[in-house]
């Protein structure tokens, strides 16, 4: 296999509240031997709420994130669902509207930029799916995670709506993903089948309905616990700041108590491909999650 | 022509009589499945052949009147428009037909939709005008006027974007992804003269647009593929443009993104709390920052709590230039 080479788009959380987020992709990346060049020129994709404001101008600063991954001639990737999404929204809207993308170039042109299309935009879970292969993966494993039962938490924003994500998530259909089950399968964990995995975490109205919000992410925590979950595993660092950091607080709201750790996607591949603790970076979870490297690792 | 992809299938249903049954059952139904069957001839069959108390609305079987939303292993379908052998082979040959809210369930398929007519009724999905009783001529449309309506006018009102959100399901309150596209639709139309009135209805905390949890189970539900969350997102964006947006968390949340970005080129995750919820709003957040803090999720690059807390992209002035001559809206 020739080497893999991608720009990747950090996203605001992994620069931010997520450090473990960016550590343990570079990691991954390191184990496997993918080439990254991160993206520092590129900004907050707004995340569906910049978007809320003003759809035109976030356009404009999504292309100019993406002309950059044009720049270096490589596909974007991306470590957040929403970021996939809004990134990708951009690119769709740009690509087949071309007064759209003429409007949106007439400005980028004012800071000498010019979005071109050429650049595809994929998220880190379906490069390691579908471009390096999950038995190319299977074959690094050193630490199989075959003590636990990992609850795959897919996130709205890679698998919803399925007709613009087609192109870059392997086809997976929203009713019945596949590809973080798959993932934890090739590690030897034991995924979890649970109803909740396709469904939304409701970080996004956090702040104006915070009841709504509580009791999505209490709803499928609550399914992972009952169907015997050790761990939840999501691509999307929303989803994990929701489901990590609040528990306390949905469990109020749902009644019980709920404690589970929720890993990031990176997290739970850089410890089966023998990463380092300080990579991993479970010290960062609001729920404690560090017992799990001693676990994996004894 | 050959049928050779007829299959024998046995086929689950949700039963239950909300006049005798204090609980719903399951039922099993055994049958041959070919490849131009719909899953309206799933129903039928079951009707005709198995069980002729088995109830579901059914009317046009083309996909027009909207009568037919049903859920099958939780994905909603249009029954008279789905084919069966396609979702057969998703869900590994074992289905089982549901209504579209098992909560709503009178008998069988069928639900009380009244929540669903009532938000409908609740957005005037009608073009409010005085009308003159003697025109001398007809209010024409142009075709860019049309087509600011996108898809909108679409809409069956079968409620299977309605019962697919989760949104609606946790708070009864929110108007929800069919009302709002109706709302839209109606909006943008240049004969109407309640937009205002409308535009104030969806932008109401804990009933309007700002509820919406941006999940895209919707736009993935709609059997007309009307992406409603789509319309959701210009009437976000009208009540900026028509000034209708009013300053509260919600409002502040969105505009607030830019703050962040005007000074670092990313989004400022303290700052968008503090600004969104103002001083007084930030006692709900304490105790969540609290423990973010002592987990290292909230740091700061300068050593100083909350001064220069987050790294600077690089050519940040391209990003504070661009916000400068692209900006069309105002909180």
């Amino acid at each position: 296999m020739s080497q893999l080479k991608y720009a990747l788009f950090t996203g605001c959380t992994a620069k931010q509240s997520t450090p473990e987020l960016l550590s343990s992709t570079l990691a991954v990346a390191e184990k496997l031997g993918i080439e990254i060049t991160i993206l520092e020129e590129a900004s907050c994709c707004g995340a569906s709420h910049l978007q809320d404001f003003d759809e035109f101008l976030a356009h404009v600063l999504n292309a100019r994130n993406i002309c950059y991954a044009e720049k270096h001639g490589l596909t974007m990737i991306t470590i957040c669902n929403t970021c996939q999404l809004n990134s990708q929204m951009t690119k769709h809207a740009l690509d087949t509207n071309p007064d759209l993308k003429a409007r949106v170039n007439e400005k980028l042109a004012e800071v000498g930029l010019e979005y071109k299309g050429t650049s595809e935009i994929k998220h880190f879970l379906y490069a390691l799916i579908d471009d390096y292969g999950l038995d190319a993966i299977k074959d690094k494993v050193v630490t199989p995670l075959s003590r636990f039962n990992i609850a795959p938490f897919y996130g709205c924003h890679n698998i919803r709506p399925s007709e613009l994500h087609e192109h870059s998530n392997g086809g997976e259909n929203p009713y019945v993903p596949t590809s973080l089950d798959r993932l934890i399968d090739a590690l030897e964990g034991h995924p979890v089948d649970y109803a909740s995995k396709n469904k939304c975490c409701g970080f996004h109205v956090e702040l104006q309905a915070n009841h709504t919000s509580e009791v999505l992410t209490g709803n499928a925590l609550i399914d992972a616990v009952d169907n015997n979950a050790d761990m939840v595993v999501t691509p999307c660092p929303l989803c994990h700041l929701k489901m990590d950091t609040y528990q306390d607080s949905v469990g109020k709201v749902m009644g019980r108590d709920i404690e589970i750790p929720v890993l990031h996607m990176p997290q739970m591949v850089a410890l089966a491909l023998g990463a380092t603790e300080e990579e991993i970076g479970l010290k960062f979870h609001v729920q404690k999650a560090k017992d799990i490297y001693k676990q994996a690792t004894a | 022509m050959h049928n050779n992809e007829t299959r024998t299938v046995t086929i689950k249903a949700f039963r239950f009589n909300a006049e005798t049954d204090y609980l719903p059952y399951t039922k099993q139904y055994e049958m041959e499945v070919g490849k131009d069957d719909l899953v309206l001839d799933l129903m039928n069959r079951i009707k005709w052949e198995h069980d002729g108390s088995f109830s579901y609305r059914r009317s046009c079987r083309h996909g027009i009147c909207g009568a037919c939303g049903i859920k099958v292993n939780g994905k909603p379908v249009l029954a008279c428009k789905q084919n069966a052998i396609e979702l057969l082979d998703l869900f590994n040959n074992d289905i089982t037909l549901e209504p579209q809210s098992k909560k709503r369930a009178i008998k069988d398929m069928i639900i009380d939709k009244g929540d669903f007519w009532q938000k409908h009724a609740d957005v005037q999905p009608y073009v409010v005008a005085d009308i003159d009783p003697h025109p001398t001529h007809e209010t024409k449309q142009s075709v860019a006027q049309f087509n600011a309506m996108l898809d909108s006018d679409l809409c069956i009102q079968c409620g299977s974007c309605h019962y697919a959100c989760p949104a609606l399901e946790a708070n009864p309150d929110f108007l929800g992804p069919a009302a709002l596209t109706a709302a839209y639709r109606f909006t943008i139309d240049t004969r109407d003269n309640a937009g205002e009135e409308r535009l104030k209805l969806t932008a109401q905390p804990g009933v309007g647009v700002w509820d919406c949890v941006k999940c895209f189970e919707c736009a993935q539900a709609c059997p007309k593929e009307i992406n409603p969350i789509e319309k959701i997102t210009k009437l976000h964006n009208m009540q900026f443009e028509q000034g209708i947006a009013e300053r509260n968390v919600a409002t502040k949340h969105a505009e607030g993104f830019l703050r962040g970005m005007k000074k670092t080129g990313y989004l400022d995750e303290a700052d968008i709390v503090l600004y969104s919820e103002g001083i007084l709003g930030m006692h709900k957040h304490l105790k969540t920052a609290m423990k973010m803090m002592k987990s290292g999720k909230i740091h700061w690059h300068s050593g100083v709590p909350f001064i220069n807390s987050i790294p600077e992209i690089k050519n940040l002035d391209e990003v504070q230039k661009l916000i400068e001559i692209s900006q069309t809206n105002k909180l």
